[in-house]
């Protein structure tokens, strides 16, 4: 038996407001409010990275799991902002959590599904006995080009999880992958915003290949989909998520806790796993939860994990996600969020 | 000059077709029509294609289309006359058939639109404006048709919901089209919530970005005849005419000059007038654009394009049926295939295979193809004999 030990998420307290962005780019905000249900998102202040993130929220998975960080196996940190490109963010991670020098740790990146990823290789590290705990981070401070529908959804955020054998808040009951190579959202090496193709990434990419998981764990396991108390699918937005849910035979009490994009935005790496913290908050113990990310490229990753009696103990030893969400908010004007996100370009 | 009717029809579903490509979509067509002919002599190809080359980096279509039917060395040529490419295939290949050049010739339109991103999309269909003296400065086709719709409103007190009228009732018909990129049914309120595109038109007032393709198989009527197709379509008249390029450079940018000339040369050579055809096809690229076209054509008078719709007159039961296959609004303007794929629904119609969106007792037909904002078009009038 493998699974959750311990979970954590960080959030930054900076928030921007859709009219606030739609009124530089002259843009209809209600279309964006209404038509992507999005209300407003986080930003991450200047000094948060997805290093400092991916610590606060893996420190508050360690309060949660009360493990001896000396007995992390392994640590990876899924990502699409990276601070370096060659200098890997799991080394620091795991130095500010204690778990040096006897651990191996690796970056991720698959664009949205790379905090997923890092669950997955914890999750079957553990399972395969090699390790006694291991750590999958997702943490994002995510890149949306200036004026492009992506500036309107790309947050900040991260979620942990430390996964191991026993004393599980949930235990792991299957998973289930479906990938295929889907070119619907880049960016190039040295480029600092990533591209899309519009309504490309729709359909054929983020439908597809959440079908597909969704599909391939539910007949492995011979469930259907009224068996699942919660479900979390990726949330690039407030309506794909929904859409697909209903779609695929899920209800709105299901995605009640998970569904954040509307007033968090898109985490990227963090999305689908801090959908996941915000149900472990409020699920009651013995209860069935679907996870299913999505990575442009394309894949998703499902999971689905029962919650256990010590979910309960553990809950409050960390904030939750929704008091990271909804408390102390601090609202930034168009201006010092372009200072923020380092679009303002300054003379060296 | 020989007489002209027309023994097949190829459509496919238009949307945005991601697993497919132009080439494939064509063929699709093609084989479609084919079928429905009952042969597959092809004498000679038409394409209608506006730009390969931008939305596709692919021209000469003339080899690869025959080519990927398996009929590479047929003779092929294409047409280009921006949005009215399709109607334009068509008309040519009338001539050749009528000109006794060749007996038994395709006309297939097509474009793959979704193959580049919405700016490039936004550029190439700018490119059918005038590119010096207005797309340059930065108008595209969105905003010229605003310009219209303005002034429209202006002088004749066309209201807001009235140009919504026109996108309920394509997609009233839409939805009864197993074509139809969009086949839902939709609200003047959903009209009036959608996002901006360009003042006073939203998104529900333009066409969709489609890919799509569809042929026509033409002959002589004394061929058709040996086939022994009923009801026989034929081909009574066509009327293209031209108009300036720049919207600026009209006397009055509330008249479709083209779409006046071409609809009498058309109705001329057919032998009728407009009071003599059942329902027509046209060219709603933008709602204000059918308002305007059904006013140019003589449907209804001048400035009452609007209030017509509102009150029912070119519904599907109305007196002048407008758009029985959704138009280009519901069903889909892949830009080259449109003009082709309104002839196609002209007989389908005339043939009484419509449906449920079936018109009863049409027995002529007329389809309004243009090209930019109205600066070229071609007009068909088909009979059912």
């Amino acid at each position: 038996m493998v699974g959750i030990v311990g979970y954590g998420t960080q959030i930054p307290r900076y928030r921007i407001k859709i009219e606030e962005i739609a009124k530089v780019w002259g843009a209809d905000a209600a279309s964006f409010k209404r038509g992507l249900n999005l209300n407003e998102k986080s930003v991450p202040c200047p000094d948060e990275d997805c290093a400092t993130l991916a610590v606060n929220a893996a420190r508050n998975a360690m309060s949660r799991a009360g493990i001896n960080p000396q007995e992390i196996g392994a640590l990876y940190v899924g990502s699409e902002s990276h601070p370096y490109a060659v200098k890997p963010t799991g080394a620091t991670v795991s130095e500010a959590l204690g778990a040096c020098p006897y651990v191996h740790t690796a970056d991720f990146e698959f664009a949205c599904k790379a905090g997923t990823e890092a669950m997955f290789v914890a999750l079957n590290l553990v399972k395969s006995g090699a390790v006694k705990y291991a750590v999958g981070i997702g943490s994002d401070t995510s890149q949306g080009s200036p004026g492009d529908a992506l500036e309107y959804s790309a947050s900040a955020g991260a979620a942990a999880y430390v996964m191991g054998a026993e004393n599980l808040v949930a235990e792991l009951i299957d998973t289930h992958c479906f990938m295929t190579d889907t070119p619907d959202f880049w960016r190039r090496e040295h480029a600092n915003y990533p591209e899309h193709g519009g309504r490309f990434t729709g359909e054929p990419s983020y439908m597809k290949h959440v079908t597909g998981a969704v599909n391939a764990i539910l007949e492995k396991t011979k469930m259907k989909p009224e068996d699942f108390d919660y479900m979390i699918f990726h949330q690039p937005n407030g309506k794909f998520p929904v859409q697909m849910a209903l779609k695929l035979g899920f209800k709105e009490p299901q995605f009640r806790y998970g569904l954040l994009t509307p007033t968090l935005g898109n985490t990227y790496s963090g999305s689908s796993p801090l959908g996941l913290a915000a149900t472990l908050d409020e699920a009651k113990p013995n209860q069935l939860i679907l996870l299913v990310s999505y990575g442009s490229g394309a894949g998703s990753d499902a999971f689905i994990f029962k919650t256990t009696e010590r979910l309960l103990k553990v809950r409050d030893m960390a904030p939750r996600v929704r008091k990271q969400l909804d408390e102390h908010k601090m609202y930034l004007e168009y201006g010092q969020y372009a200072k923020f996100r380092h679009k303002i370009v300054k003379p060296e | 000059m020989r007489d002209i009717a027309i023994i097949g029809i190829g459509m496919i579903k238009f949307g945005e077709l991601w697993e497919k490509s132009l080439r494939d979509i064509a063929v699709e067509a093609a084989l479609n029509c084919m079928k429905d002919a009952g042969t597959d002599r092809i004498d000679s190809i038409t394409i209608g294609c506006m730009s390969g080359g931008l939305f596709n980096g692919q021209e000469h279509l003339t080899s690869l289309l025959p080519d990927y039917l398996g009929r590479h060395t047929t003779p092929a040529v294409r047409v280009e006359s921006a949005c009215a490419s399709g109607g334009m295939a068509v008309r040519s290949a009338f001539m050749e058939v009528a000109s006794g050049m060749s007996d038994y010739v395709l006309a297939l339109g097509v474009e793959k639109m979704t193959d580049v991103s919405e700016n490039i999309e936004t550029y190439t269909l700018a490119t059918t404006a005038d590119g010096d003296y207005e797309a340059f400065h930065g108008i595209n086709l969105p905003g010229l048709y605003a310009l219209m719709a303005k002034a429209h409103m202006e002088k004749y007190g066309t209201t807001r919901n009235q140009l919504a009228e026109v996108a309920v009732k394509n997609h009233r018909n839409g939805a009864l089209n197993p074509h139809s990129q969009f086949p839902m049914e939709i609200t003047v309120d959903t009209v009036l919530r959608s996002a901006l595109v360009a003042d006073p038109l939203r998104l529900f007032d333009c066409s969709p970005i489609t890919d799509g393709a569809a042929a026509v198989l033409i002959t002589t009527v004394e061929e058709a005849k040996k086939i022994g197709k009923q009801p026989l379509v034929i081909i009574s008249g066509i009327g293209v005419a031209s108009d300036t390029i720049a919207l600026c450079q009209r006397k009055d940018i509330l008249k479709f000059e083209a779409v006046e000339l071409a609809g009498q040369r058309a109705l001329k050579m057919a032998g009728k007038t407009i009071n003599d055809i059942n329902f027509a096809e046209v060219h709603d690229s933008y709602t204000i654009a059918e308002i305007m076209v059904i006013e140019a054509l003589g449907i209804v008078k001048e400035g009452q394009g609007g209030v017509a719709t509102a009150n029912g007159i070119t519904s599907l039961n109305g007196k002048f049926p407008i758009n029985p296959s959704g138009g280009l609004k519901s069903k889909g303007h892949p830009i080259g295939a449109t003009g082709v794929a309104q002839i196609c629904e002209a007989v389908l119609q005339l043939r009484g295979q419509a449906g449920k969106r079936q018109i009863k007792n049409a027995k002529t037909a007329l389809t309004q193809n243009m090209g930019g904002s109205g600066g070229s078009c071609v007009i068909h009038i088909l009979e059912a004999k």
